[in-house]
């Protein structure tokens, strides 16, 4: 029996301990706001926190998650909005959507990490994480809206 | 082992699309419907108080319903089409409710590609709203014992002029639906300088959703009861399972059983591909399952194709000549005179689509019925399929449409639903077929593989006396008749019949190339290799004459005129020539524009960085784009600056149509840094993100300046013009930059490293 807490709620599960959290968040739980976009760590679509740490949960096993705290966009916060989810929809981020969740829960651990990041931190941090759309231009100005929110 | 029990009402659980703002607090992207509903899913709009088109309704508590007939991949379709409704209307943007429709003829054509969504609805949003307005207003009218001509609406109210008598739209909606609806002849539009929202356009209505994952996707559908599936598919097209042993695959644990899924009859259209499918309790049992599957193919006659060869026979098609589609003056009498002649081949392999979710559809077959949840561009194609695929009428398909993550062109094929529809046929319960990436890649609907042979002979001030150009490509109709290998008017009019050089002496000409993989529409089709072939190689020209090249592209585009396509197929899009004639003056126009806010000549490049330039008009819609690269000693390419002017006639949503340009130069990149499909033996040899790379944060223009001409013009397109103008600019930089002249795309066959 495996034991972790998603979003501060305790759960346990007893399935396969190599299946990847993403599955489990999705489709166990339900929690559908991670995505699944390449499966091997590619594209950044499944991110999560682990503990905090931006995490791809598509290639984190249940066995790994094991203990962790882990946090999705469901509890990024929770009451209202995050200051970036404030500063994507400020920039008008989102065109089809399907990648920015991942793309948040990025940025947040970015920010988390560095109160003021410079363009190559950003390069640096979000360079994992694919957005098809192509909205990387306001991602950009959006993490530099939030640095400015957050200090 | 489910953790939160929320599937216990044989519902679809769409709640989850609700968003806490204050705009759209409450309301469902959906309507609640058990997949046991009665027929026909009226929508809210339906059974709203005043009810005077499909698109509409007005309740008496002010609340005003709009439906979204056309599917949302990121281009606002869902967001913009209801704007101009809701203007014409004259209503308060916060008081309307969108609800997306399913597929259903009634409302017209539903399928949303070809960047025609407000070009071919436009019209008909603005009579929707007009026609409320106009049943609201005589209501008032009625009820205060004055004319009509007297009263006047002020967003969500109408208002008699002389004495301001107000009455809302709400209090007014039970008189107003008992009035006849008014022909369109009685209708009065709004004039432009009352519009509140065309024009100036509007966010997502969905932005709140977006960015908090409660946004609803076809990968986040859901259903009581539903299993999971995921098909090994055969990995040539048209081929067969010979034989296959699933024990392993059943002693995974969660995976229920084994499905097979009948090869199509050629020719593959829409239908699924066949292979063998795991059925299991989560979507990640059904692909370790499936990794389990020993299956013994027979892969039939497409095992010959190998891309390699394929390119070098495309080559030697277009070195002979072959057929003419448009012709001016007398190429073969120029290049007969001797002199220097100019050549080159130019070359776009096979292209992905890759939209960051991969196919995945839920569907629930029973009593003769099936009810899809689908991420399709396409609904009433969907159900056309599904329809064919079960032996079932039409109109017992139900296809709901979830919110896209990326379609380019990929979801207006329903291959992957009809595949969802046939399982749940065959396992009596709801089905969710979910594509791995690996199944998204290998089993595309590729943007064609083109090669393109040009010949010109300069004249005075290096002017083109002639200019010879032929393309060979297999044509989209293949996936609908096995014998089609030239390309058709629909594609050859994709910037190739169409160049708009005033020239005495032009041959465009097309060869044959017979398919062995499925191909498709993929966000700007055929312009993509056109544009990069008359562009870049106008470029050659213009180095070969010793010109600028943008005063050379301007000397060719010439003066302002209407191109006349006397002799050439030439569908204009689906367009009337009169409403939307190929104005070459507009295109001029952007290209001046775009050298201006550029700075064209006056920006000082140092070593390794340069500028290039192209013009290509697509969907209607004329572009023209600057990009500057940077090509340091490693080879390593960096885009500081894109500038890209478009002249699209009225642009109803600016800010949407800025983010589509500023997307589709990642597009570009993407194509052209690293967009290449390959096969060996008529297998894909790409599978992920690893060997199908596309545009990251790090490799994507700094920054994209986008310049909106105002037009009156009618509205043109906006989701798919920015991309073949890019990807030609970019390769033309890159000759300035370096030297090296990009012909073979994407650009890692050029060796900058």
């Amino acid at each position: 029996m495996i034991q972790l807490k998603v979003n501060g709620t305790a759960q346990s599960f007893n399935g396969a301990p190599e299946m990847p959290l993403l599955w489990y968040l999705r489709d166990i739980l339900g929690l559908t706001g991670s995505k699944f976009g390449c499966g091997i760590g590619l594209c950044g679509a499944c991110t999560v926190h682990v503990n905090g740490q931006a995490t791809r949960s598509c290639v984190t096993t249940m066995q790994a998650a094991a203990g962790k705290e882990i946090t999705t966009i469901e509890g990024l916060e929770k009451n209202g909005l995050h200051p970036v989810q404030k500063a994507w929809m400020q920039i008008n981020v989102p065109q089809c959507g399907y990648c920015q969740v991942g793309q948040i829960m990025q940025a947040v651990a970015l920010l988390n990490d560095k109160k003021q990041p410079t363009d190559q931190d950003i390069d640096d941090a979000m360079s994992g994480n694919i957005c098809r759309c192509g909205t990387y231009q306001r991602i950009r100005a959006a993490i530099r809206s939030a640095a400015g929110e957050m200090s | 082992m489910r953790g939160i029990e929320n599937v216990s009402r044989r519902r679809f659980l769409a709640g989850g699309m609700v968003a806490a703002g204050a705009l759209i607090l409450g309301v469902r992207y959906y309507p609640v419907l058990a997949a046991d509903d009665e027929l026909p899913h009226d929508t809210k709009a339906d059974n709203a108080t005043l009810h005077p088109s499909v698109y509409l309704g007005i309740n008496p508590d002010g609340t005003v319903w709009i439906v979204a007939h056309r599917s949302e991949m990121g281009t606002t379709s869902r967001t913009t089409l209801p704007l101009i409704v809701a203007d014409e209307l004259d209503a308060d943007w916060k008081r309307v409710k969108i609800e997306q429709a399913i597929g259903d003829k009634r409302y017209g054509d539903q399928n949303t590609d070809g960047s025609h969504s407000i070009r071919s609805c436009y019209n008909a949003m603005r009579e929707a709203g007009a026609t409320a307005r106009f049943m609201l207003i005589q209501a008032a009218a009625q009820q205060w014992g004055v004319p009509a001509a007297e009263c006047e609406t002020n967003l969500h109210v109408v208002v008699h002029r002389s004495t301001s008598r107000r009455a809302g739209y709400g209090e007014l909606a039970n008189a107003a639906a008992k009035l006849p609806i008014p022909r369109r002849d009685q209708l009065k539009l709004k004039p432009k300088s009352a519009w509140w929202y065309i024009g100036k356009g509007q966010v997502s209505y969905d932005l709140e959703a977006l960015v908090t994952g409660k946004a609803i996707y076809g990968m986040d559908a859901r259903m009581d009861g539903m299993v999971y599936a995921s098909v090994e598919r055969p990995p040539v097209l048209g081929g067969k399972v010979k034989s296959y042993d699933d024990k392993e695959a059943l002693k995974v644990p969660g995976v229920r059983q084994t499905v097979p899924i009948d090869p199509f009859k050629p020719p593959p259209a829409f239908q699924p591909l066949g292979g063998i499918a795991v059925i299991a309790d989560n979507s990640w049992a059904a692909f370790q399952g499936r990794k389990k599957l020993n299956i013994a193919w027979d892969n039939g006659p497409n095992e010959t194709y190998n891309s390699d060869a394929y390119k070098n026979e495309l080559r030697a098609t277009s070195h002979n000549p072959c057929k003419v589609v448009r012709i001016v003056g007398d190429t073969d009498a120029v290049f007969a005179k001797g002199g220097k002649v100019y050549e080159a081949d130019y070359y776009v392999p096979l292209l992905a689509h890759a939209a960051m979710e991969p196919m995945v559809a839920l569907a629930d077959y029973k009593d003769g019925k099936a009810t899809i949840w689908a991420p399709t561009q396409n609904p009433q194609g969907a159900q056309d399929t599904v329809a064919k695929e079960l032996g079932i009428a039409k109109e017992d398909v139900i296809c709901h449409v979830t919110l896209l993550g990326g379609g380019f062109g990929r979801k207006s094929k329903p291959d992957y639903v009809a595949e969802a529809a046939v399982l749940s046929k065959k396992m009596g319960r709801p089905v969710k077929v979910v594509w791995t990436r690996e199944d998204d890649i290998k089993f595309d609907y590729y943007n064609a593989v083109a090669s393109m042979y040009f010949k010109a002979t300069l004249g005075a001030n290096g002017k083109p006396t002639a200019w010879l150009q032929r393309s060979v490509f297999p044509p989209i109709p293949s996936i609908f008749d096995v014998n089609a290998v030239y390309g058709d008017a629909a594609h050859l009019q994709q910037g190739w019949t169409d160049i708009p050089y005033d020239l005495p002496n032009l041959r465009v000409e097309n060869g044959p190339a017979k398919a062995h993989v499925r191909i498709g529409w993929l966000r700007s089709v055929a312009n993509i290799y056109h544009g990069f072939g008359i562009q870049c190689f106008t470029d050659e020209l213009a180095h070969a004459a010793g010109r600028d090249p943008l005063d050379y592209l301007l000397d060719l585009i010439g003066q302002p005129r209407t191109i006349d396509f006397k002799g050439v197929d030439y569908p204009n899009y689906g367009a009337s020539m009169e409403a939307y004639p190929w104005e070459t003056g507009r295109l001029r126009h952007v290209t001046e524009l775009v050298a201006e806010k550029s700075d064209w000549g006056k920006r000082k490049h140092g070593k390794g960085t340069g500028v290039g330039i192209a013009a290509h008009k697509s969907f209607l819609t004329y572009v023209a784009t600057v990009v500057e690269v940077e090509v340091n000693d490693q080879g390593e390419v960096r885009i500081p600056r894109v500038d890209v002017a478009l002249d699209a006639g009225l642009v109803v949503n600016p800010e949407a149509t800025r983010a589509q340009f500023e997307g589709a130069a990642v597009f570009g990149t993407s194509v052209a840094r690293t967009g290449e499909i390959t096969a060996t033996k008529g297998v894909i040899n790409q599978s992920n993100f690893q060997d199908y790379p596309v545009a990251r944060i790090n490799e994507v223009p700094a920054q994209t300046n986008v310049y909106i001409v105002d037009s009156d013009a009618p509205p043109a397109g906006v989701g798919e013009p920015g991309v073949p103008p890019f990807i030609a600019a970019f390769c033309n930089a890159i000759f300035a930059a370096t030297g090296k002249r990009v012909r073979d795309l994407p650009i890692t066959k050029l060796g900058l490293s």
